[in-house]
């Protein structure tokens, strides 16, 4: 299969920061490459890089053929880019917007025009189309600027946290666009701050940290590392920790672990809600009183804490994380 | 040629974008029209009765004068523009696309002599109420027009590339007036240059904005009567002087300001 991104030993520094560390990257000719990390990690230094807006200070780089640093116009021809900051003129309307984008990729006034019509209505945002994007919400800011990537139907996409500040239903029918798009031959690469995005929509993902690659694999290779859902089941009585362990055993794909000090059993399964279910029945059935339950899937945090030991810090910068915002409720509990 | 023609073409595009935004932001053609209106009206009435000139009307003198100097200032808002495309991030999405790179600051640029043109405008009609006439011909007027347009199309080259260059756009307001002032102030915008001190007056000779207003004034046929023949080449041939100027400012700040924007990242 053919590569249509390639990286190698991406390096880009800040002054004292290291935004990126000797980064290499291989993506696939019609896949979908998450690169996943937290803030501050390098997602968007290595996206700008391979969109050319930005030069790293050493490694090299091919998009869709073209050497990144040598040829950056051949790559303009083939990339479709969506920042992580929405880039709009906000006096202009969405239809403007898209229509002015349409003619600098030289589609020509008619195709321009029903281009930035047809995916205003993809986006849900024909309504709004006639209104300047000053009078947008976030969300739809967000949605014309993906939709803005898309004018030309480029063969390769690279969207920088898509879906961040988008509400659930948009980000679900965001997945949705994104998985038709891929399915009609399109290559991504997309960064994200959840896992559980970039395991549904990737068929790789890298874990990136202070411009570094910590894993590689496949959401599935990540899940087994990490390990997948769990149960996490809190008694009212102490007395009843040994049964609950005994009925959940029947549950576990894994090594189940229970703390006696928070009345606390944790069971790795497979399933989902189904399975949380059933387990919920036998646990009622064995009259046991439950406290808290809840079903837990591995989050970004987890995913550091396995692979490195420490959660997902910001760097030096001082930037706070958004993902880590779990684990600080903890601490202060 | 494909270059050139995709230029503009996409110059075409930016300027189109730039025209829309002067219809939905109509405050700032307020702006655009007001202050220039304003300087007349003072100008001519503050300074009118108090600066003697030799013979003829100050308020002749002075209108080619103010013109030049707004001239200057509305080319300053092209550099807040292009800090501002900047600040928004929309320059990473032009970046990003397979458009002629060189079409974002060409079409703003362009775009910016419609300002311009509708400042002039204004300003003549508020000119014509307080006695300014043009005594020449109808086409050596629009010569006066252009050579004005043109100067103020290269000072927009000049203020691109400090608008690609500053940080941010609060920084180019003071920038832009600590530059503009003493050009359009040691020159014989407003008064004549003949009784300046030595140092200020050679500065004031070979000052290009002297010379924009002294070509303007020519052309318009403003030149007060009996007023000193000029000494120094700059101001006997005015609108050669100006031109050369034209040529070269956009000469070295087109490719200057363009590379800028190449380098331009988005701050922060
Ligand atoms: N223009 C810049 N000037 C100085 N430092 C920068 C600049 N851009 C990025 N950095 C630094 O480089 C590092 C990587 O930044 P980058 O934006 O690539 O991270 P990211 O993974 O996209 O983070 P986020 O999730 O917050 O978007 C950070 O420490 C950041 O502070
Ligand atoms: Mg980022």
């Amino acid at each position: 299969m053919k590569n249509v991104v390639e990286a190698f030993g991406l390096v880009k520094h800040y002054g004292e920061v290291v935004a990126l560390d000797g980064l290499d990257l291989v993506v696939t000719e019609g896949s979908v490459y998450g690169l996943l990390g937290p803030n501050g990690a390098g997602k968007t230094t290595a996206v700008s890089i391979l969109a050319t807006l930005l030069r790293p200070d050493a490694g090299s780089a091919r998009v869709a053929g073209a050497d990144v640093l040598e040829e950056p116009a051949l790559v303009r021809e083939k990339i479709g880019l969506s920042g992580q900051y929405a880039a709009l003129d906000e006096h202009l309307t969405g239809f403007e917007n898209l229509d002015m984008i349409g003619r600098l990729y030289r589609l020509g006034r008619s195709r321009s025009r029903a281009r930035a019509a047809e995916l205003l209505e993809v986006f849900d945002l024909s309504e709004a189309g006639n209104r300047p994007v000053k009078t947008y919400s976030g969300g739809m800011r967000r949605r014309l600027d993906l939709a803005g990537a898309l004018v030309a139907s480029p063969p390769v996409l690279f969207l920088d946290e898509p879906t961040t500040g988008l509400d659930p239903r948009s980000r679900i029918e965001l997945w949705g666009v994104i998985r038709e798009l891929v399915a009609r031959g399109s290559t991504l690469l997309l960064t994200t701050q959840y896992l559980e995005e970039a395991d549904y929509l990737a068929d790789r993902i890298m874990v990136i940290d202070r411009g570094q690659e910590i894993a590689q694999g496949t959401p599935d290779d990540l899940k087994t590392m990490v390990g997948g859902e769990r149960i996490e089941v809190t008694v009212a009585s102490v007395n009843d920790l040994p049964r609950t362990q005994e009925v959940l055993e029947g549950f576990a794909v894994g090594d189940l672990a229970s703390e006696e000090r928070n009345r606390k059993v944790t069971v790795p399964i497979s399933g989902g809600a189904a399975v949380l279910t059933r387990a919920l029945r036998t646990l009622d059935a064995a009259g046991i009183d439950l406290h808290d339950v809840g079903l837990r899937r591995p989050t970004l945090n987890d995913v550091f804490l396995t692979l490195t030991g420490h959660t997902a810090e910001p760097s030096k910068n001082g930037r706070m994380p958004v993902a880590n915002s779990a684990s600080k409720k903890g601490r202060k509990r | 040629m494909i270059g050139i023609t995709h230029l503009l073409a996409d110059s075409m595009v930016i300027a189109k974008r730039n025209v829309i935004k002067i219809k939905r932001v109509p405050e700032v053609l307020v702006f655009v029209l007001v202050a220039p209106t304003m300087m007349t009206l003072m100008f001519s009435y503050v300074f009118g009765g108090s600066i003697n000139i030799s013979d003829g009307s100050y308020r002749e003198f002075l209108i080619a004068g103010i013109f030049a100097q707004s001239m200057l200032f509305g080319a300053t808002s092209t550099s807040v523009a292009v800090a501002e495309d900047k600040e928004k991030g929309i320059i990473d999405r032009f970046r990003s696309l397979p458009m002629s790179q060189s079409a974002v600051l060409a079409g703003r640029t362009a775009s910016d002599i419609i300002y311009n043109v509708l400042t002039l405008f204004v300003m003549s009609l508020t000119g014509l109420v307080v006695g300014w006439r043009i005594n020449t011909s109808l086409w050596e007027g629009l010569a006066g027009f252009g050579l004005l347009l043109a100067f103020s199309y290269a000072f927009s080259w000049i203020m691109a590339f400090v608008g690609v260059m500053v940080p941010s756009v609060e920084v180019i307001n003071n920038a832009g007036f600590m530059v503009v002032m003493p050009l359009t102030f040691i020159a014989n915008t407003f008064v004549p240059i003949e009784n300046l001190p030595t140092v200020l007056r050679v500065f004031a000779e070979w000052n290009p904005i002297s010379a924009l207003t002294q070509g303007a004034r020519e052309l318009f046929g403003n030149i007060p009567l009996g007023a000193p023949e000029p000494t120094v080449w700059p101001l006997q041939n005015p609108v050669a002087y100006t031109l050369i100027w034209v040529l070269v400012i956009i000469a070295i700040f087109a490719p200057l300001a363009n590379l800028g924007y190449r380098k331009a990242v988005k701050q922060g």
